[in-house]
């Protein structure tokens, strides 16, 4: 075996090593909501299970209990959905509007006030609780989930703004006066010229957006109502609801619905994540 | 549909108090209807900055700007009537060609029929049919030339204006092009302001050229007149090419009897003045003679085909001639040369302005 074959023998080595560690915990979380709390008891945490039992699933979307409420995940999944579709898409839409506005309409002071906006990039989400719940109760938003929507685009709208201004800065400006000769304003260049053009860019806002949203535990646990926990919220408290038997099998269930959204996202957008991450000065 | 444009007094200046850049100083250009003016200089002249000024995409610090004698100071671009041609073209990436022709006629509320046969006229013009449903990405730098030309044609504006179209181009396309923009202008007669760093360009295209320098204009003409008698070193400097030889020395006598003399050598020239001045001399105006006074070291010879050019190193520093392919000398050979009292170039030797 030549010194090639041996260092391409460690690289795959090295990925093995890191693909095992990553997946098996995923693997743990599969069998384990496959078992039943018998062959949980008594078997491994690696062992396989018997066979498919569906049953721990079906439990965990709707009929596990949180304190006295059976209702199952549920609830909280629809909570999420109508909290993170709206906020996912009017913060991409207002970072691709803010990006627009901040690289190709520069106007006095424009990069200083990009530089504010950096900062919301950087803060820690922490030191806006008390504020941000003094805001949505002026606005008598407390507690619901067009409440939540607001926070998740306020905290978004810094890195939305980011990724859009940075992607657009790489556009020639020529592109903009060829649009502005031609007769286009400054919204016709924006959705005929520029959103074209952001395909790469638009996918990977939306799937950090939606990550970052739909997997967000701080804003939902501290804004939320009893009606308007979003999963992460739900997730946790029916892992914490003790009874007398710990039923793991439906907490790992209730985990990987709980992960689901997500990870379909990034499959059916995720050949565009990486695209996106290294495309560079856009060609004519 | 030909537009006069009228520029007067056009400042531009960036930033402010003492980090203030005046651009643009004091800028005085007439065009007539019809024209192809060239406006040619060194980067940073200004040039492009004028060019941006009369589409409307910046506006001067001061000045007059008028496009068939109305004024379109604070006007916005798409309400002037004009087309530019960017030097990157700047087709839009997600368009196709036909879309990219037709854009400025939709942003216009030109019915579709109407513009689709626009679009088919514009693209049997440039020989591009072929290429409408295509995207940019797909076509050649020639053909995104092209479709570039054919957007700004689309509309048939008062006022052309192109910003350096071809330096993204290989030579020999280059050339091609030219002569593209050149039959364009013949067919169309649309007033046009074409800018360039090229001064082959510029002598080629343009009915008018200007030269400009550090945001002061140095001489408007013809091609010609800027060729045969340049207002100052500078431009006679720029527009030619090999080079215009200077040779700075003193005159002295009469105009029938005047003598040149420097630095290793003298030419019995008139002058129109005395004390120190600059003879500027063309290569085609330089002549190698065996038997002449002013002499010299051979250093290069650059065969180009039709002519050769022979590099001499004289006590004035290096001097070219542009001699015959037929003529016979080798680095190293001492030639003499003469200089005959047509087309000479005077200019103050300190001021560099043009004598007589």
């Amino acid at each position: 075996m030549n010194a090639k074959n041996l260092s391409r023998l460690g690289v795959y080595a090295v990925l093995g090593i890191a693909a095992f560690f990553f997946l098996a915990p995923l693997y743990v979380m599969l069998a384990t909501s496959f078992k039943d709390a018998e062959q949980i008891r008594s078997g491994n945490l690696l062992s396989l299970p018997n066979g498919l039992n569906f049953e721990s699933w079906t439990l965990a979307w709707s009929t596990a209990c949180t304190g006295v409420d059976c209702r199952g995940l549920k609830p909280y999944f629809m909570n999420s959905v109508l909290m993170a579709v709206p906020a996912v898409l009017i913060s991409t839409a207002w970072g691709a509007l803010n990006g627009y506005v901040l690289s190709m309409w520069k106007f006095k002071g424009s990069d200083v006030l990009f530089g504010f906006i950096l900062f919301g990039v950087f803060m820690p989400f922490q030191v806006v609780l008390l504020p941000m719940s003094q805001v949505l109760g002026f606005m008598g938003l407390s507690s619901s989930i067009a409440g939540l929507v607001l926070v998740h685009c306020l905290a978004g709208m810094a890195s939305t703004t980011l990724f859009f201004r940075n992607y657009y800065t790489a556009i020639p400006r020529e592109l903009v006066n060829a649009a502005r000769m031609d007769g286009a304003g400054f919204w016709r260049i924006f959705y005929r010229i520029v959103i074209p053009m952001s395909t790469p860019i638009l996918m990977v806002t939306l799937i950090w957006q939606f990550t970052n949203i739909w997997n967000d535990f701080l804003f939902g646990v501290a804004f939320s109502g009893a009606d308007s926990k979003p999963i992460t919220v739900g997730l946790n408290n029916m892992a914490n609801t003790t009874s007398s038997v710990k039923s793991y099998n439906v907490d790992m269930a209730a985990a990987i619905i709980a992960g689901l959204p997500t990870m379909l996202v990034y499959v059916l957008a995720g050949q565009y994540f990486v695209k996106g991450l290294t495309a560079g000065a856009v060609k004519g | 549909m030909a537009a006069s444009l009228h520029i007067a007094g056009i400042r531009k200046v960036f930033g402010k108090g003492d980090k203030a850049v005046e651009i643009l100083k004091k800028i005085e250009i007439d065009v007539a209807p019809g024209e192809f003016l060239i406006l040619v200089g060194p980067s940073g002249c200004g040039k492009s900055t004028l060019l941006n000024i009369i589409a409307g995409l910046e506006e001067p610090t001061e000045g007059e700007l008028k496009i068939a004698g109305k004024n379109v100071i604070g006007m916005a671009p798409a309400q002037r009537d004009i087309a530019m041609v960017f030097q990157s073209y700047a087709l839009y990436p997600t368009m196709s060609v036909a879309d990219n022709i037709g854009f400025a006629l939709e942003m216009r509320k030109v019915p579709l029929e109407v513009r689709q046969k626009r679009i088919k006229e514009v693209a049997a013009m440039l020989q591009i049919e072929h290429l409408l449903d295509r995207r940019p990405a797909q076509l050649s730098g020639g053909q995104r030339q092209r479709v570039a030309m054919g957007r700004a044609l689309a509309r048939d504006p008062q006022l052309f204006l192109f910003d350096e179209p071809l330096s993204n181009l290989d030579a020999k396309l280059r050339v091609e092009m030219r002569a593209e923009i050149k039959r364009l202008h013949q067919i169309s007669g649309i007033t046009t302001v074409y800018v360039t760093h090229d001064q082959i360009e510029a002598m080629t295209l343009g009915s008018r050229i200007a030269v400009m320098k550090d945001g002061i204009l140095q001489q408007i003409g013809t091609p010609d007149e800027i060729y045969r008698a340049p207002a100052n070193t500078y431009v006679a400097g720029f527009i030619g090419s090999p080079t215009m030889n200077f040779i700075t020395g003193q005159a002295s006598g009469t105009r029938a009897t005047g003598q040149f003399f420097f630095e290793g050598g003298a030419l019995q020239l008139p002058c129109p003045a005395q004390g120190a001045v600059t003879l500027g001399q063309r290569p085609e105006h330089i002549h190698l003679s065996d038997d002449a006074a002013w002499r010299g070291e051979v250093t290069l010879v650059e065969p180009t085909g039709a002519d050769t050019y022979v590099v001499v190193k004289t006590g004035v520093g290096l001097v070219t001639v542009r001699t015959p392919p037929s003529t016979v000398v080798k680095v190293g050979d001492q030639v003499g040369m003469t200089v005959s009292a047509h087309h000479n170039n005077w200019f103050d030797a300190q001021t560099g302005l043009r004598l007589g």
